[in-house]
């Protein structure tokens, strides 16, 4: 093999990895060099991103048919399992690369800033470096299991961060949350995992899709059944209903960890697993169906309790929830290429929001500690008017709110309409997916009014942060504001990624997947719209975000609003959408508590401690101590009684004899 | 000369520095035990490079012993004793270290019976002569009797006897099989002979006293290992004994059940072991014990005993693997064995490092320590994962591999079997937080002190162990398995 520079390959993960050595030590012996976590921590990312850039360009170059493998040395070799620690270079991870790489290196820049005066510093950037090195080894795994290596690793660091301020108990909960949530998801990604070397005979992705069409029946149980448990790995990590409880929780952490892991890459890694996988759920209709209906329903769902949400990264929190229920419309639909191209557009506009919610909290919060006030620094109540105080975090995040409503000619507005024109095609072939194009639609509406309102009660009407607190108010540093400018221009631009032919683009990012996502295709049932038809949807798509907004402008006021600690509680529906349905609460009535109490009153207390433990085991302490205190009784030390026993016993035994 | 040797010095060695310790004075004992315990180490480690993976049962010596009884010295290890000898002697001077705040009287004698138990645990792994092994077995129960009786908690005399009286009464019943099948071999053959070479290849069918036999052994594997309903000596000789005590039996003596299955009770009775019927029970109570002791330790006050019921899981896993008897379980099977001895063992030393600060092992008495002791905090962190079987660490492959392997032949016991992975994550998760996380609202926590140099050099060989088992677990499993292809062929063809 000719060595290019896709070789450097391994480079990518191991560098963010070298910078978790660095600052896990540092924080462990020196927690106050802030300037040594800083360099390290953003140069291994950017670091990072440049080789990504050089791999992927060398990509472009050999342009090969089949993904380029390296294979590091033998992980689990035993008998017919052959799992290698190696990775994959091919278009569909070449993406990846370059949205985790760039991204989070401007989530890292951003998060010097925001995070310069924690004295968790560098426990900080060790996790957030260590979470890039696991979120690498996800996306350019050569195998399902290298995968889930990346797969629990981000999990895992999803946990620490959640939890990063872990003296207080509702972090620390939500982080053990977040993970065992996620662990129920790992359950469903491990059965596929068995049932796939059971049936194709390996874990290599090569491999397993290489012999998927010969040796799994299309509309078969078994690839059904892989397809189901793959997905339910994916409603745990991309927090798809029934698993999507623990995200809005997740916003407990640092919010720049909460753009860069719980927005703008951990929680795509599902969308990715379907992507990566197109072949199994296109020889699985009734799986896709499932993976496009549940996206459709989340999408909605989430929408709906985010109308009500105060807390601005609770809003933007549900939203996520909502934009990754896109992605699965995508991908379960078949359009793959729109889904990664919704997971790279939203990476950018989310992040944005994300981060310019958190300019806002640590304005706030600035303003709050400069006067000792304990207000709450992240209910929109408590906002209002912040335009004139963060002149660029106001602009740059209705860039990202214009886009994530998908206004023509945003980032947003082209992928979101390529998902719903998918689903509305496949329509044509099989009608359930009109409904989950009117889902979507409906979906679009909502975002449309909810992102609106965030940005009006936080951003425009009177302020309501308090007269004392008010003069407080300002801008972030460069540091923070810089990486913000860089994701508004990719969530204005990042649509030219893949402009359709039916406005004259080349539709760049359909080409490049074209390699992964051929073999599927093929096996799907051909829909395609007519021009008309897409101008059409487009129209409708258009037209149902402006209502949105419209009415988001016309039905709110700002002026209404009482901070926070004056505001009444929620009545009626709006309490409902507020509480999230109650679904967090029906959850802990109906499996959390009942588990505890089986665990603890029966299993523990009565099987074991009663049961097993007393009446078996020291029962039969007991019995023995009992049948020796009856046999010391009979040594009664009486001639008498020993014979006559002895004539009983020699009776019993003649009698047995004579019969 | 080291091959021939080996064996045998490594199980005389710790005797004779036992009786040294025992002559010394009353202050050197520990550094003497540390030293002899190292020395032990030392001679084990070239067996990795001398062990030949595809040469089988090898290092065998043999001395006539009872010659008129048939009864002989003989050692040897192959692929699956291996691991377990060498895990023996890498745990040892951790304990001795481990111990050596944690243990201020009757130092001499502690440290001399730890050395006692050591010959006994390799000679459990290393016999290949029944009436040895089962001479070994005592051995090592014995001085584990007094390390819980004599220096462990407020309630360590029951704890003590409970072990002791369970033990022995598997122990009793596996002799009076082991007696059995000298005879009824002996006779078949016209040679009476302990040897284990000769009762497995002689052996046969034995009829109706096969179910006898298998019941017997079963009874005292499956006690040690602990399988449910025979596991709750353990919570209690855990929780009572000190910390090297819970090492140890953690880390090696549970291994014993275990391995008397792969070594005795399966390839001696295959018949019975493999029957559809006993195939059923052992895996329902491997699940039971894999499930109910994954919910029962979630429940836990204290900490240690939180452990102990992990074990229940755990030692669950390696028994569905051993009874799935496909490669990849079987090689699973031994290596969560071996992960189980470090991830575990590591769990206990915490434990037990915990407890010297705070004189408690009940959870609730810690929180929000991370803040106070970071670098304990951590090191508890990467051993819980390695214990959950978080990927990149031993404990993902030991128990993938055994899921791998399961679901070829039980499917369904291997998707529930799964389920553990979320129930290990609930209960040790859980008890992190209460320890490391939350407030920090106990006083009393506000000044403990970190690790010091000497509880990081226990931890950090454990680590190492815990991440290089996780990345390149290769070279392991390459030496075992020829032995793991060896024991599924000998038992499979035979069961039918």
């Amino acid at each position: 093999m000719t060595h290019t520079a896709m070789d450097l390959v391994w480079l990518i993960p191991i560098l963010p990895l070298l910078g978790f050595v660095l600052n896990g030590t540092l924080a462990l012996v020196r927690p106050a060099a802030k300037t040594a976590v800083s360099v390290i921590g953003v140069s291994v990312l950017v670091a990072a991103f440049a080789v990504a850039v050089v791999v992927v360009r060398a990509l472009v170059a050999a342009h090969p048919a089949a993904p380029v493998v390296f294979t590091y040395w033998q992980w689990m070799p035993v008998g017919t399992l052959q799992v290698n620690a190696a990775l994959q270079v091919d278009p569909l991870s070449a993406v990846m690369l370059l949205v985790v790489t760039g991204v989070g290196s401007l989530i890292h820049i951003f998060s010097v800033g925001y995070m310069r005066e924690d004295a968790g510093y560098a426990r900080y950037f060790a996790c957030l470096n260590l979470f890039v090195f696991f979120m690498l080894t996800l996306v350019l795994g050569a195998s399902f299991p290298v995968m889930f290596v990346g797969w629990e690793g981000v999990g895992l660091c999803s946990y620490l961060l959640i939890g990063f301020w872990f003296n207080e108990q509702i972090n620390a909960d939500a982080g053990k949350k977040a993970f065992i949530v996620n662990r129920i998801g790992d359950f469903g990604f491990l059965v596929a995992m068995l049932l796939l070397f059971q049936h194709a005979g390996s874990l290599d992705f090569t491999s397993v899709f290489g012999t998927a069409p010969t040796v799994f029946r299309a509309g078969g149980p078994v690839i059904t059944a892989i397809t189901l448990f793959l997905f339910l790995g994916c409603t745990g990590k991309s927090a798809q209903i029934p698993l999507y409880t623990w995200l809005p929780d997740a916003m407990q952490g640092p919010t720049p960890v909460s753009a860069l892991i719980h927005a703008a890459t951990m929680v795509t890694a599902g969308v990715y697993l379907v992507a990566r996988c197109n072949l199994l759920f296109a020889l699985a209709p009734i799986s896709s169906a499932v993976v496009a209906g549940i996206g459709a329903l989340t999408a909605l769902f989430a929408a709906t309790i985010a109308l009500k949400q105060w807390d601005i990264k609770r809003v933007l929190a549900y939203s996520t929830v909502s934009q990754l229920g896109y992605m699965f419309l995508g991908v379960g639909t078949g359009a793959t290429v729109a889904g990664i191209f919704h997971l790279a557009t939203h990476a950018f506009f989310k992040a944005l929001l994300f981060l310019g919610s958190g300019s806002v909290i640590y304005a706030m919060h600035h303003a709050y500690h400069a006067i000792h006030s304990h207000e709450d620094a992240q209910d929109m109540r408590n906002m209002g008017g912040l335009k004139d105080y963060l002149p660029w975090t106001w602009v740059l995040m209705w860039i990202a709110t214009l886009a994530i409503a998908g206004v023509p000619p945003l980032s947003g507005f082209f992928s979101k309409d390529e998902i719903l024109g998918a689903a509305f095609a496949r329509g044509g072939v099989q009608p359930v997916w009109y409904l989950f194009w009117a889902l979507g639609l409906a979906s679009a509406l909502l975002t449309a009014f909810y992102m609106t309102r965030l940005m009006r009660y936080t951003f425009h009407g009177p302020n309501r942060t308090g007269e004392p607190a008010r003069p407080h108010l300002h801008e972030a540093p460069w540091v923070m504001t810089g990486p913000l400018l860089a994701l508004g221009a990719l969530s204005a631009l990042g649509g030219v990624l893949n402009l359709p032919a039916l406005v004259g683009g080349g539709a760049r990012l359909e080409h490049w997947l074209a390699p992964v996502t051929e073999a599927g295709a093929a096996l799907l049932p051909a829909h395609e719209a007519s021009r008309g038809t897409e101008w059409a949807l487009i129209g409708v798509a258009v037209a149902v975000a402006l209502a949105g907004m419209v009415g988001a402008f016309r039905l709110l006021q700002p002026e209404a609003l009482l901070p926070a600690r004056l505001a009444p509680a929620e009545t009626g529906f709006a309490r409902v959408l507020w509480r999230k349905w109650y679904v967090d609460e029906l959850y802990d009535a109906v499996i959390v508590r009942p588990i505890q109490w089986l665990s603890r009153e029966v299993l523990w207390k009565i099987v074991d401690v009663r049961l097993v433990d007393g009446a078996g085991v020291n029962g039969a302490a007991a019995t023995s101590r009992a049948l020796g205190w009856i046999g010391s009784k009979l040594q009664t030390g009486q001639v008498g009684f020993y014979v006559a026993v002895f004539v009983a016993g020699v009776l019993v035994v003649l009698r047995l004899a004579a019969r | 000369m080291y091959a021939h040797w080996v064996l045998t010095a490594l199980l005389a060695w710790p005797l004779f520095a036992a009786v040294v310790i025992w002559l010394a004075p009353e202050r050197l004992a520990k550094h003497l035990a540390l030293s002899a315990s190292l020395v032990e180490l030392a001679l084990s480690i070239p067996l990795w490079w001398t062990f030949v993976p595809a040469a089988g049962m090898q290092l065998t010596q043999m001395f006539p012993w009872i010659p008129a009884w048939g009864i002989a010295y003989t050692v040897g290890v192959d692929g699956i004793s291996l691991f377990l000898v060498l895990l023996t002697t890498f745990l040892v001077p951790l304990s001795v270290l481990g111990s050596y705040r944690y243990i201020t009287k009757r130092e001499r004698s502690f440290y001399a019976l730890l050395l006692v138990l050591t010959t006994g645990m390799i000679g459990v792994f290393v016999a290949l002569d029944l009436f040895l092994f089962y001479v070994m077995w005592e051995v090592m129960l014995i001085p584990m009797y007094f390390i819980i009786g004599v220096w462990g908690g407020d309630n360590r005399l029951y704890a003590a006897i409970k072990f002791f009286v369970y033990t022995m009464l598997g122990s009793l019943l596996m002799l009076v099989a082991i007696l059995g099948l000298y005879v009824t071999v002996g006779a078949r053959t016209g040679q009476y002979s302990f040897d284990y070479a000769h009762i497995l290849a002689n052996v046969g069918p034995l009829g109706p006293a096969a179910w006898w036999f298998f019941g017997a052994f079963f009874l005292a594997f499956a006690i040690k290992v602990p399988v449910f309903p025979f596991h709750t000596w353990l919570p209690d000789a855990h929780v009572e004994a000190p910390t090297a005590g819970s090492v140890l039996l953690a880390g090696v003596l549970l291994k014993m059940g275990t391995y008397g299955f792969l070594r005795f009770a399966l390839p001696f009775f295959p018949a019975v072991a493999l029957h559809p019927a006993v195939t059923t029970v052992i895996v329902a109570l491997s699940l039971i014990g894999i499930l109910y002791g994954g919910l029962v330790a979630m429940v836990q006050p204290d900490f240690k005993k939180l452990i102990a019921y992990s074990s229940v899981a755990h030692l669950g896993f390696v028994m569905l693997g051993i009874w799935a008897l496909t490669l990849q379980s079987v090689q699973g099977a031994l290596l969560v064995m071996i992960n189980h001895g470090i991830s575990t063992g590591a769990l206990f030393f915490l434990a037990g490092m915990l407890y010297e600060r705070r004189h408690s092992r009940l959870i609730a008495a810690f929180g929000g320590i991370a803040k106070v002791v970071p670098l304990l905090a951590a090191v508890l962190t990467i051993v819980s994962l390695s214990s959950i079987g978080l990927p990149g660490t031993n404990g993902f492959v030991g128990e993938f591999l055994i899921l791998i392997g399961t679901y070829q032949t039980h499917p369904v016991a291997a998707v529930l079997a799964t389920i553990g992975v979320i129930v290990a994550a609930m209960y040790l998760l859980g008890a992190l937080q209460r320890v490391i996380y939350n407030p920090l609202d106990k006083h009393e926590n506000e000044k403990l002190p970190d690790l010091s140099l000497r509880e990081l050099a226990v931890l950090v060989p454990l680590l190492v162990g815990i991440v290089w088992i996780g990345v390149y677990p290769k070279p392991i499993l390459d030496r075992m398995e020829p032995s793991a292809r060896a024991f599924i062929q000998s038992v499979r063809p035979a069961a039918r």
